[in-house]
Parts: structure tokens; C-alpha cells; sequence
């Protein structure tokens, strides 16, 4: 039996009368890239940003590598924290520090999973390397372009090396060449640390390149689920929609 | 009548905010780590980048302050009190109040816009889900650093100040620099001097904390921005009269 990495079950969310999510489930197991997919507002992100405590839910359980997050302490918290990393839609890039201190900044505040470190540059250079951009140290985020900033902002999640990255639209903004070098990153990265993934995008590209199972949200729930090809075949219009071309 | 009590709901709603940010502040303070590299740059930045206004504008006051109440003071052949009236003003009131209002304008909208662009383009979220905490590393150290910097600034620019108002009267009564401070320190007692010295600690303390709750929770995107560091500005003068007026109760109430 499969080993779910992340457990979601029955989860509700609404801000006001507007109801986000409602009875939404999925698991993730060790080692799968799950990409989300849903229009815009169907509440992708909203969920995504539930699972590491930056929206809180109504209702519903949410596991993540076997703890339930609703009564975590913030140590706890904090240490899962090192586990999941999380690469926002624009990167979010602090932009008053340099390539460097972007990456040694979460490092140097998880002395409990990495000890006190006195030279980061071995880790940096590494987290860097990953991505292909070992000679921008000292650049300046505004310095970067769109693609390189997406691939810094993965280095500085992939530098805590966590068993779970979540991708808020990961390709979303950038040109179809870039788009699909961020992709081949991604797909590189999670052969070689074992990640599991779970990726939003309404890039139907991205879900097909990248995904080894498929969830459609559609009215807050998990619509359907399954593999691109056994999506992609279905005959219901609210599936089909997502693959016209 | 509506407008009235949406005005009152709004404002309570406002206080209450700000009354639950202030208590997170109070929560982080003494947690560990505490980021001291970060509270350095912080009074540093702060400190320096208002220096400048602060000295050239207590400059400004001091002669201004002195060449307006001359004359009348001239008349009533009370010039010799120029110096102990111009000291006593610009410790208790004109210097920390000013002071304060341009670190209002000058910091508290440059903390609103700083920290409220760092909301809008997610990177307090990016902080909080990399396990750091942004209250520790944004938001106590700078209401920290401006709780220690505005008395230092106030302190500059009382003495500037006074610096302008004895050109004056040096220029204009032929006071000597010895003389004319000689007047203004024995002007003072502890009673002037304590209660003014501590207000400036809860006048930084207010201009970090407003300026950080604008910044902190700024919506709207580029917009809520500029919305956040203006209203930094406007709630902080208000918040700022307030504690003053508080300040002068209790030290009447005090040493009457």
C-alpha cells in the first residue's frame, strides 16, 4: 500500500458567503509530482497555502508526513517547515538582499536541522548549482530575469532539502522556452532529491510534461483524478474543457 | 447618521487591530533567537537617514522661536529669560513633538511602504513558510530600533535647537555661548527633562509599531502601498498627539 505524504481530507474554506473549497480530499504519496489543475479562483492556491498555515480552513484534516497540522505547536511548525518548501507564483524574492543572503537567510535560522553553519558557500553554491546559476551570488534580485528569479527562488527552497515542494503556478508569466526549462528543472530536481510535488497550473503543457497523477478542482472539489492520458479520454464537458486546445 | 457609527465601528476595528499587533510584538520580543544583526541595520538605517532632517529642522526651530518671542520679550525687558523660555519649550514639548512628527512622516511611511511592498510581492510569506518568522525579523526589530533611535534624535535635536536660538542671541544680545547655556540648564529641573525623555521612548515605540501594522497587513496590491505608508503617517501623528497629551496628564498629575 502507498504511502501518503500529505493526507487532505473534507476540507472546507469560504471567505464570507463565497464558499473556496468544500469537501475537497486528496492524498500525495512518497515520491509523486501531483499536479492540481482548476480555473482561475477555483481555489488552488487557497489550498496549497492551507497545507504550509498561510490561510487557515473552516473544516476538514489535513496530514502532513503523519502529523495533523491543526494542533501544531510553533516548534512543531517550525520544523516542518524545514520539510515542505514552497515556490510562490512571483518567486518572492526578498529584494533587499543579494542572491546569497536570499539562500543563506532560511539556513542560518534552522540551526536544529543543520547545526550552526560558519561557511554557507558550499550549501549556496550547490542549491545554485541545481538550478544552473552558480555566477549569480552577488546579483541583486531586480538584476534577475523572470526565469532566473524562478530558478533562485527554487534554489533557496531546495537549499533547506525538503521531502515536499508545493509549485504556485510555477511556469505562469514566463515564455513557452523558459517555461519549459523551468519544467525539465523541476522534473530533474525531484529524480534526484526523491521530492514529492505537488504542482498548481492551468497550463495543460506543464500538467501533461510533469505530472504522474492529475486532481481537477471544479466547484471546490476534487473533480476528478487520475493520469493525464486517462483524463485527457473522458467524455464529461467540465473535464473535457480543461484539454480543448 | 450611518456615516457616523461606520466611523466609530471602523476606528474601534482599527484600535482592536492594532491593539492584537501590538500584542504579537509583546509575544516575540524576548523569544530566541533575537535577530541582533538585523536590529543594528535597523537603528542604523533609521538613525542616519533621519539625522539630517532632524538637526536642519531643530536648527530651523531654534531661531525661529527665538527671533519671534525677542521682541516682545525685549519690550517687557524680560530678554534675559530668552534662554531659560526657549530651553524649557524645546525640552518639554517643541523638541520631542517635532521630532517625533518628522520621524513619523520620514520612518513610519518609509516602514508602511517597505514592509507593504514586502506583503504585496509575497515575500513575508515566503519568510513565514521558510520557518522564519516575520514579526521576529520584521517587526521587532525595527519597532525595537525606533523605540531606541527617536530619544537619540530628540536629544540631537534639542541641542541643535538650542545651538540655533543661541546664535540669536549672540547676534542680536551679544550672549556669550558659556552664558546663555549656563541660563538654559539652570531653566531645567529633572521635571522637565525625565517625563520628556520618556515620552520619546513611547513616541519611537508608537511610530515603529504603527508603521509596521500598515506595512504588515497592507492589501490591494501596489496600491494598498501607498494607501499603507500615507495612513502609517496619518495614524501616527494622531497616535502621537495622544500620547502626548497622556504624557503631559500624567506628569501634571504627578508633580503638580
Amino acid at each position: 500500500m502507498p504511502n501518503s505524504i500529505i493526507s487532505i481530507k473534507n476540507l472546507y474554506k469560504s471567505f464570507g458567503s463565497h464558499h473556496v473549497l468544500r469537501d475537497f480530499s486528496m492524498n500525495l504519496e512518497e515520491g509523486e509530482n501531483v499536479v492540481i489543475m482548476g480555473k482561475s479562483g477555483s481555489g488552488k492556491s487557497v489550498m496549497i497555502k492551507c497545507l504550509v498555515g498561510l490561510e487557515s480552513y473552516d473544516a476538514g484534516t489535513i496530514d502532513i508526513m503523519g502529523k495533523n497540522i491543526n494542533n501544531l505547536s510553533e516548534d512543531e511548525w517550525d520544523d516542518l517547515r524545514t520539510e515542505v518548501g514552497f515556490l510562490f507564483q512571483g518567486s518572492a524574492l526578498y529584494d533587499s538582499m543579494t542572491v546569497r543572503e536570499n539562500l543563506e537567510f532560511p539556513l542560518r535560522r534552522h540551526t536544529k536541522k543543520f547545526g550552526e553553519i560558519e561557511d554557507t558557500t558550499p550549501y549556496v553554491m550547490e542549491a545554485l548549482e541545481n538550478v544552473g546559476l552558480g555566477h549569480t551570488t552577488e546579483l541583486m534580485p531586480n538584476e534577475l530575469s523572470g526565469g532566473m528569479k524562478r530558478r533562485i527562488a527554487l534554489a533557496r527552497t531546495l537549499i533547506l532539502k525538503p521531502r515536499i515542494i508545493l509549485y504556485d503556478e510555477p511556469t505562469t508569466g514566463l515564455d513557452p522556452i523558459t517555461s519549459k526549462e523551468i519544467l525539465i528543472l523541476i522534473k530533474s530536481i525531484q529524480s534526484k532529491y526523491k521530492t514529492s510535488s505537488i504542482i498548481i497550473t492551468h497550463d495543460v503543457d506543464c500538467a501533461r510534461f510533469i505530472s504522474n497523477r492529475m486532481i481537477l478542482l471544479i466547484d471546490g472539489k476534487n473533480y476528478a483524478e487520475g493520469t493525464y492520458e486517462e483524463l485527457s479520454q473522458q467524455k464529461d464537458p467540465n473535464i473535457k474543457a480543461f484539454f480543448k486546445m | 447618521m450611518n456615516w457616523f457609527w461606520s466611523g466609530i465601528i471602523g476606528f474601534l476595528a482599527e484600535t482592536g487591530a492594532l491593539a492584537a499587533f501590538a500584542g504579537k510584538f509583546f509575544k516575540n520580543v524576548f523569544k530566541r533567537p533575537f535577530e541582533g544583526r538585523e536590529f543594528l541595520r535597523q537603528c542604523y538605517h533609521l538613525g542616519n537617514q533621519s539625522l539630517f532632517l532632524v538637526a536642519v529642522t531643530g536648527f530651523i526651530i531654534g531661531l525661529v522661536i527665538t527671533l519671534q518671542s525677542r521682541p516682545k520679550m525685549t519690550e517687557l525687558g524680560a530678554d534675559a529669560w530668552i534662554p531659560a523660555m526657549v530651553g524649557v519649550s524645546i525640552i518639554r514639548e517643541i523638541g520631542p513633538i517635532i521630532t517625533a512628527l518628522i520621524c513619523a512622516g520620514r520612518i513610519g511611511s518609509g516602514i508602511g511602504a517597505e514592509l507593504g511592498s514586502m506583503r504585496v510581492t509575497e515575500q513575508i510569506d515566503a519568510m513565514e513558510v521558510s520557518g522564519t518568522h516575520p514579526i521576529r525579523y520584521l517587526v521587532v526589530t525595527r519597532v525595537l530600533a525606533t523605540t531606541l533611535m527617536i530619544p537619540i534624535l530628540v536629544l540631537i535635536s534639542d541641542f541643535v535647537a538650542l545651538f540655533g536660538s543661541f546664535l540669536i542671541e549672540n547676534i542680536k544680545g551679544d550672549v556669550s555661548f558659556v552664558l546663555y547655556f549656563d541660563s538654559v540648564l539652570n531653566s531645567l529641573s529633572l521635571k522637565d527633562i525625565i517625563p520628556s525623555t520618556i515620552k520619546t521612548f513611547f513616541f519611537g515605540f508608537a511610530i515603529g509599531l504603527v508603521g509596521c501594522f500598515k506595512g504588515y497587513y497592507c492589501k490591494n496590491g501596489t496600491a494598498g502601498v501607498g494607501i499603507a505608508a500615507n495612513t502609517a503617517v496619518v495614524e501616527t501623528s494622531m497616535v502621537l498627539f495622544v500620547l502626548d497629551f497622556v504624557a503631559v496628564l500624567i506628569t501634571d498629575l504627578i508633580f503638580q
